[in-house]
């Protein structure tokens, strides 16, 4: 069975489906694949290509694997951080095309051919991205467990043109919590990479 | 050295993503457990079947109270901690683990966990303090004080009193969450274990673990290098940490869990609901004559925790006539535990709102109320002096920083232009400054470098920083070549990352490790003819970046690097204890104390509170690092916020469920929530509360706060709110 072929068409399916479906999609992968419809994808792994901080990592991988999962206990990546597993808290936030999304709510299968960027790959040859010096010289963060989500999301919003004022801050980065409540330091290393 | 804002040492690991957390260890072999929790509150096990679950693919094991190996879960500590290990059919609380799962991958095992099937014979669960089989009791102790305390004759002086308050305040119960859910991760080789555990305290932890599986403490690691918050929560040992050494024992390779954000609603522990009854009795110019505080506290069936609610009421302030008591409720719920500021944080609620009630009573402003009974001895150690007390500066200067002289005396006095109703709020706040015995190990090396250690946590308090200046400054070489490291049983022991006592315990000892290595190292130059200091005294030495000369003539004098390489030895090392029993009491009655300013603006119509502004001035005696002190105490007043308008784990009575256990449910403030928070650092030099004068800031910066905002909103509304937190519909 061709894996590449199979997984480039970014459908999945619950581990919920009557067996008989699961059969199809896995026994006709190309009479599936010359239809435009949408086609099947596992409950077996799969192969995929994931694009890491400008790599590419070959891996085989159950459709249900998130991109959080995927990072962290395939790619040995586990700088995005798992806060609540469930979309609630933005430690998981990574850039997929430059988009602000959460790891934990996207299926590592639907990246493919997409570019992600964690926290890993801000740096520049050991030289610090702009936010990332930011929160250091603005203390803003303790125990720095929501630090790699909120740093995501810091240069994604400072992308989109929504750093213009302390509020609009304060309201983009409300997706990420911080529990030591590191939130003043934040505002202020958010403001002082957007005007860097 | 001591006092510079350094920046933190271990911030460039953490904004990279290179700081590693206990479930990011990755030994060979790894396999990931999930833990089955429990859907009633209290029964039995009826019947559990594993079978569907083990024939999943990737299944390696299915452990119930059937197969479980049989451990004394009741021997952890601190205290009566009793487990639940899968060790019988037994069911005392919702979410306790039922089963475990061990699987190939975390996605197997979160699946098979799930075709565990599990039949209850569930009792009816008593789930509020006021239920039917609710249970009260004395405890023997609230969190290590009395739990009783009285002075003067309280019945006679309240009766007597002409202005008297009477109310009774609640607390809800509270989620510590912090953002990196508990986490182990354990493995054997031979009799040997190593766990690498979200911990607040890595000898608690061992001992705790040796004791359940029959181990000599010397057979047990434990490694903690990060931790994604505590705040308490991590500070005793838990369930989970035990099952994935059982696990990793019974599949014979090393295995990872974490706690799903719902089970962080269990049975690790939380803030105990409280309903605390408040009388005061004064003379008409607010002068205290009598004080109850009275507190009732949720409690388990099977353990003893409480929350100390009343302790603070002890001490703040003069008052003759005195009694606090304590009671548990016992019901069908977890086991609470510490939970940032324990007892202070839920006590300092009542007490400095039933402070504000006096003021509007009285018509005596409220700082001037406070500062009318303030005390300059420690009522509650028979006048025991304090060690140092900064609180009249904290008042001023708190109150000089927000403008409290501009507050309107009148309530719903002033609007924004846009008609929200504005109002001012104050409170005190203040916290023991304790301590325990801690150990430390220096190392000079011939590079002139230095590595410093101590098997103390950093939770995110700036531990690794703290004590990397404490060290560099003691040892006389630039922080640059100092690296401490933490986190580590086969450290020297340290006091665990609670309490507020861990900064103070620590550097204590890290500053006696220090300069024992370089007092070695100025004995080996004074007893070398060839040494420009040879037969000098040690008196007469300044130890600084790396070189001893001497005071008079400093260019007279030679550097470590040089005393080394002659010695011919590639390092000198010392080991130092900073002894101290928490039992014994001193001269000195010690605590930190602090001022807290709010301005909330309130829609009328809504009944929505927006904190504007919050200024918050604290004195702890010599600060480590104002840059960390700052963020420690911003996090604190953030914790004081989230308890006045955000927090409460809300039951539901019929099954002893939480019913908000996630994030997006249980509330916790957003950025948005918090404006600029504005920290006053008042100076403070205490020569008695311990050799360095450092007293603990991680707690003192929650205390009071939840007062503050709701005296606030008072001022802004006329509407008293005593149950927290203030939800929009108690102001409608
Ligand atoms: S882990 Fe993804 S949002 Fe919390
Ligand atoms: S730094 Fe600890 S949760 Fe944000």
């Amino acid at each position: 069975m061709d894996d590449r072929t199979f997984s480039r068409r970014r459908f999945l399916i619950g581990t919920a489906l009557p067996a008989a479906a699961l059969g199809m999609g896995l026994s006709a992968p190309a009479a599936v694949e010359a239809q435009t419809a949408p086609a099947l994808m596992g409950p077996e792994p799969v192969d995929v290509m994931l694009q890491v901080n400008g790599r590419a990592y070959p891996l085989k991988v159950e459709p249900r694997v998130t991109l959080l999962d995927a990072l962290r206990e395939r790619l040995g990546l586990t700088g995005s951080k798992k806060g609540c597993d469930q979309g609630q808290c933005g430690a998981c936030t990574v850039l997929v095309d430059g988009r602000r999304v959460n790891a934990c709510l996207t299926l590592a299968v639907a990246t493919e051919g997409k570019q992600v960027t964690t926290v890993e790959g801000l740096a520049r040859g050991g030289r610090l991205h702009p936010v990332q010096q930011a929160f250091i010289d603005n203390d803003a963060f303790q125990c720095g467990y929501c630090t790699p989500g909120q740093i995501c999301s810091a240069v994604g919003l400072i992308a989109e043109g929504r750093a213009g004022s302390d509020a609009q801050i304060r309201e983009s980065m409300s997706g990420n919590i911080c529990r030591c409540g590191a939130y003043t330091n934040i505002v202020r290393a958010v403001n002082a990479a957007a005007r860097a | 050295m001591i006092g510079a804002p350094l920046a933190r040492v271990d911030g460039r690991a953490k904004v990279t993503g290179a700081a590693r957390y206990s479930y990011e260890e990755q030994p060979a072999h790894v396999a990931y457990a999930v833990i089955v929790t429990s859907t009633i509150a209290v029964g039995r096990i009826a019947s559990i079947d594993g079978t569907e679950a083990l024939s999943r693919r990737g299944v390696l094991a299915v452990l119930t109270h059937d197969n479980a190996p049989r451990v004394r879960q009741d021997a952890a500590s601190p205290g009566d901690r009793k487990l639940r290990l899968l060790q019988d059919d037994r069911v005392l609380y919702d979410r306790q683990p039922v089963a475990l799962v061990v699987a190939e991958s975390f996605e197997v095992a979160t699946e098979a966990a799930a075709r565990v099937r599990v039949t209850y014979a569930a009792e009816t669960p008593a789930t509020t303090m006021n239920a039917p089989g609710a249970v009260t009791y004395e405890p023997p102790e609230a969190n290590q004080n009395p739990a009783d305390s009285a002075r003067g004759s309280f019945d006679s002086a309240f009766a007597a009193a002409p202005v008297r308050i009477d109310q009774t305040y609640v607390t809800p119960t509270e989620f510590h969450n912090p953002m990196e859910p508990h986490a182990t991760t354990a493995a054997w080789d031979g009799n040997r274990l190593t766990l690498y555990d979200a911990s607040q305290g890595v000898f608690d932890r061992r001992k705790s673990i040796a004791a359940i599986f029959g181990l000599p403490e010397s057979g047990v690691r434990v490694v903690t290098k990060f931790v994604g918050g505590g705040f308490g929560s991590k500070g005793g040992t838990n369930a989970h940490t035990a099952l994935a050494a059982m696990a990793a024992r019974l599949v014979g390779r090393p295995v990872k869990i974490v706690l799903t954000r719902p089970d962080m609603f269990g049975g690790h522990g939380y803030r105990p609901r409280t309903e605390q009854h408040l009388r005061i009795g004064a003379d008409t110019s607010g002068r205290l004559l009598a004080l109850a505080h009275d507190v009732r506290s949720q409690a388990s069936r099977f353990e003893n925790f409480i929350e100390n609610s009343a302790v603070i009421s002890r001490m703040l302030y003069a008052v003759p006539n005195q009694v606090t008591t304590h009671r548990g409720v016992r019901y069908d719920v977890a086991t609470p535990t510490f939970m940032r500021a324990p007892g202070e944080s839920s006590g300092s609620f009542a007490l400095e709102s039933a402070m504000d009630e006096l003021a509007y009573a009285t018509g005596v402003d409220p700082l001037a109320l406070r500062l009318l009974n303030y005390t300059e001895t420690d009522p509650d150690q028979h006048g025991k002096p304090f060690s140092s007390k900064s609180l009249r500066r904290c008042y001023a200067e708190g109150a000089a920083r927000f403008g409290w002289s501009q507050r309107p005396p009148q309530v719903r006095a002033t609007r924004t232009a846009d008609g929200l109703l504005v109002g001012y709020g104050m409170a005190s706040s203040t916290y023991p400054a304790n301590r325990s015995s801690s150990a430390a190990m220096a190392t000079v090396h011939s590079d002139g470098s230095a590595y410093v250690t101590s098997g103390a946590c950093d939770i995110g308090t700036g531990a690794y920083t703290a004590f990397t200046q404490i060290a560099a400054e003691a040892l006389g070489i630039d922080v640059a070549h100092v690296r401490f490291d933490l986190g580590d049983t086969l450290m020297p022991e340290a006091a665990r990352a609670g309490g507020s006592q861990q900064t103070a315990s620590v550097a204590n000892a890290v500053h006696l490790a220090g300069i024992a290595v370089r007092d070695k190292l100025a004995a080996a130059a004074v007893a070398d003819a060839a040494s420009p200091l040879h037969g000098r005294r040690l008196d007469d030495m300044t130890f600084a970046r790396g070189r001893i000369a001497l005071r008079e003539r400093p260019e007279l004098g030679e550097t470590y690097v040089a005393i080394l390489q002659r010695a011919g030895v590639s390092s000198m090392s010392a080991f130092a204890e900073a002894k101290h029993d928490r039992r014994v009491k001193g001269p000195y009655s010690t605590h930190a104390f602090g001022a807290h300013f709010a301005e909330v603006h309130v829609d009328p119509d809504f009944g929505t509170v927006r904190l504007a502004r919050m200024v918050s001035a604290f004195a702890a005696g010599r600060i480590v690092n104002s840059r960390m002190a700052r963020s420690q105490y911003m996090g604190g007043v953030v914790w004081g916020v989230s308890m006045a308008l955000h927090e409460e784990g809300r039951i539901d009575e019929r099954s002893g469920r939480y019913m908000n256990a996630n994030l997006e449910n249980y509330l916790v403030p957003v950025n948005a929530d918090i404006p600029e928070i504005d920290i006053v650092l008042v100076d403070e030099e205490d020569p008695h509360v311990n050799p360095l004068g450092i007293k603990g800031i991680g707690e003192i910066g929650i205390v009071g706060m939840n007062a503050a905002v709701a005296n606030a909103v008072f001022h802004a509304t006329e509407k008293r709110v005593r149950d927290l937190p203030i939800r929009p519909e108690k102001l409608l």
